[in-house]
């Protein structure tokens, strides 16, 4: 595991996170939602928690907003501890999953709430709030209530309610998740723009491992209440410290321990990308150094637009899912069944250690 | 479904029948409160105010008036504060007991009135040694007006979402402030058509009443009882009985406009059991 903990890029000089946790542990009844959790997330870091459901992500992130209280462990923000401080008394804001916009609120009064509980004059907030929507494109919908807006204007409300309290780490629980694959990918552009521009620490929860990847500084990537990896996208995707890692993000061709000793005479389990297998129709194997081919036999292909996903039997070894991207020489059916070659470059395989940190 | 047009015409004059049945003698009290002749022959012999005038004189009445109107008032407010809280509690917090709990509170309205009655009036004379008065009707009847208030409150929030109020506390605002500017707006109809149930179920007790009431005092349907067979008083019955039937339709017709089914299956049975 090259990372562990999120310090990091030693930049040599001692710079307090936006938030640390430490050993953060939350126990429902007889469940372990989140174990042992240390975390530490950088000043202006666009963050995403990634793991399927159940995984702890969201506990973590009701933790850091104070709706949850920790069994044990701390969480600590700008260096101050806030382990037991009720959510009021937090500077962090969240964008709910429902939005959870007050109904019975106009659009410029939703905005203003964290103004008007503050103190701040009427009319001065109101001005701030106005401003706020303008700049998610809402200003002129002022007077509407939540209920006459379209969900992905919700979640630009949503959004301009937290921001304009100017936290200093925004939560974010799935928000995209109500919004139709069009709309999502328009909001993840934005929402990436809107963290740089602003230059607070976002911390995203997801489930969704494309969004992560596409928007995230740094992923942690989370499985039964504790954090598998803590890296870069790229680091994630392309060096995954464990088999979930491999498994949860992206697709992986993954070889035990016993197929990998028959094909490199290394006893440890090893996963290779689909885009990383090139299959010869022909049979005939690669010669060239430093590259590693395998005979298999074809068992489905599936057009996926971009490329087809070839699925072959490799003898003595796993199913591997290839993707190919030029044009298959025969139609699906033709293919299936047909003795191939599978080969890959050495260096795109990553020895996968039995259990991430 | 799809009706036959004969299905259609049976179900229409039963459903006359029925609520001819429950509406004409109503209407009778109310053309009866200004027939002229004394001993209410049909068909009216002509048309007089003169018993509402009496009405409107007779102190007896207005104390009555007055009584009753006081006791609901305060029993509906009681009811409003302990409904709302207990709701808030068992709608939004887990705890040990909760489910008896609920039971408990929603009990007293499936009670035969003369069981709270006795049980009250027990606990009030020889357990406590409180002297009986309008206070103790008041307390009689929060114990089951509140669960009309409670009723209403907890099915609103079971509609709305706990994440509003995590929302305000989110935004930096503090468990008042939340209730004021959040949790209250969201109930405040359902407060209302509670309200206005309790007051209505208060405003005509009878039974609950007889038994917890303060020797001297009179609440309007305690009145009519005492007055009902002095020949001489029943076309001031009359009168009074009108003014019970309004004062206690208007608040139940308001609060269904207010609140949807909620209300309606509350409000239904809280009548139902109390007669």
């Amino acid at each position: 595991m090259t990372e562990t903990l999120a310090a990091g890029t030693s930049t040599g000089t001692e710079e307090i996170p936006a938030i640390r946790l430490r050993k953060l542990t939350k126990v429902f009844g007889d469940t372990v939602a989140v174990n042992g959790v240390d975390l530490d997330i950088r000043h202006g870091e666009f963050f995403s928690m990634l793991g399927p459901s159940g995984s702890g992500k969201t506990t973590v992130l009701r933790l850091i907003a104070g709706f949850e209280l920790p069994t044990s462990g701390s969480i600590e923000l700008e260096g101050k501890d806030v382990t037991g401080m009720a959510p009021f008394q937090r500077d962090v804001n969240t964008v709910f999953q429902d939005y959870a916009l007050f109904p019975h609120m106009s659009l410029v009064d939703n905005v203003a709430y964290g103004l008007r509980v503050r103190g701040m004059p009427g009319n001065q907030r109101r001005e701030r709030a106005r401003d706020a929507l303008d700049r998610v494109q809402l200003g002129k919908f002022l007077g509407r209530k939540p209920a006459q807006l379209s969900g992905g204007q919700r979640q630009r409300v949503a959004l301009a309610r937290a921001l304009v309290v100017e936290p200093k780490v925004l939560l974010l629980d799935e928000p995209l998740g109500a919004l139709d694959l069009k709309l999502r990918q328009q909001m993840q552009v934005e929402l990436k723009e809107l963290q740089r521009s602003l230059g607070i620490t976002f911390i995203f929860v997801t489930h969704d491992q494309e969004e992560a990847l596409t928007m995230s500084d740094r992923i942690g990537v989370f499985n039964n209440g504790g954090i598998e990896q803590i890296g870069t996208a790229h680091e994630i995707y392309e060096r995954p410290g464990g088999i979930f890692v491999a498994n949860f993000v992206g697709t992986s061709n993954i070889f035990d321990a016993g197929q990998a000793q028959s094909v490199y005479g290394r006893a440890e389990p090893f996963c290779i990308r689909p885009e990383r297998l090139r299959v010869a129709w022909t049979g005939e194997p690669e010669h060239r150094p430093g590259t590693t081919s395998r005979p298999g036999t074809v068992t489905s292909s599936v057009y996926v637009g971009h490329a087809t996903q070839v699925r072959v039997q490799l003898d003595g070894g796993p199913a591997v899912v290839a993707l190919v991207p030029e044009k298959l020489p025969g139609r699906d059916a033709e293919l299936v069944n047909r003795p191939v070659t599978v080969s890959w470059d050495d260096d795109a395989v990553v020895w996968l250690p039995a259990r991430g940190t | 479904m799809r009706l036959s047009r004969s299905a259609k015409v049976v179900l229409g004059v039963i459903t006359v029948l029925v609520l001819l049945f429950i509406y004409v003698p109503l209407m009778l009290v109310v053309v009866n409160s200004f027939n002229a002749d004394r001993t209410f022959g049909w068909p009216p012999k002509g048309f007089t105010l003169e018993w509402w005038g009496k009405a409107f004189d007779s102190p007896g009445v207005r104390d009555a008036v007055l009584s009753s109107v006081w006791v609901a008032v305060v029993a509906t407010i009681i009811s409003l504060v302990l409904g709302t809280l207990l709701a808030l509690s068992l709608q939004r917090y887990k705890f040990f007991g909760r489910d008896v709990i609920s039971l408990l509170v929603i009990l007293p309205i499936a009670l035969p009135g003369v069981v709270t009655g006795i049980a009250l009036n027990n606990m009030f004379t020889t357990i406590l040694g409180v002297p009986l008065s309008l206070w103790t009707v008041v307390i009689a009847h929060a114990t089951f007006c509140m669960v009309t208030v409670f009723n209403n409150v907890i099915a609103r929030l079971r509609r709305t979402s706990p994440g509003l109020e995590e929302a305000s506390a989110d935004l930096g605002a503090g468990v008042f402030t939340t209730f004021n500017l959040v949790t209250f707006p969201q109930l405040r109809s359902a407060l209302l058509a509670g309200g206005l149930l309790a007051f209505a179920l208060s405003f005509d007790e009878i039974i609950v009443t007889t038994f917890t009431i303060g020797a001297g005092e009179t609440t309007l349907p305690i009145w009519i009882l005492q007055n009902l067979f002095r020949p001489n008083q029943a076309p001031v019955v009359n009168v009074v009985a009108v003014v019970l039937i309004v004062v206690s339709i208007v608040p139940i017709w308001l609060a269904q406009k207010l609140s949807g089914d909620s209300v309606r299956v509350s409000g239904a049975r809280a009548k139902a059991d109390e007669r």
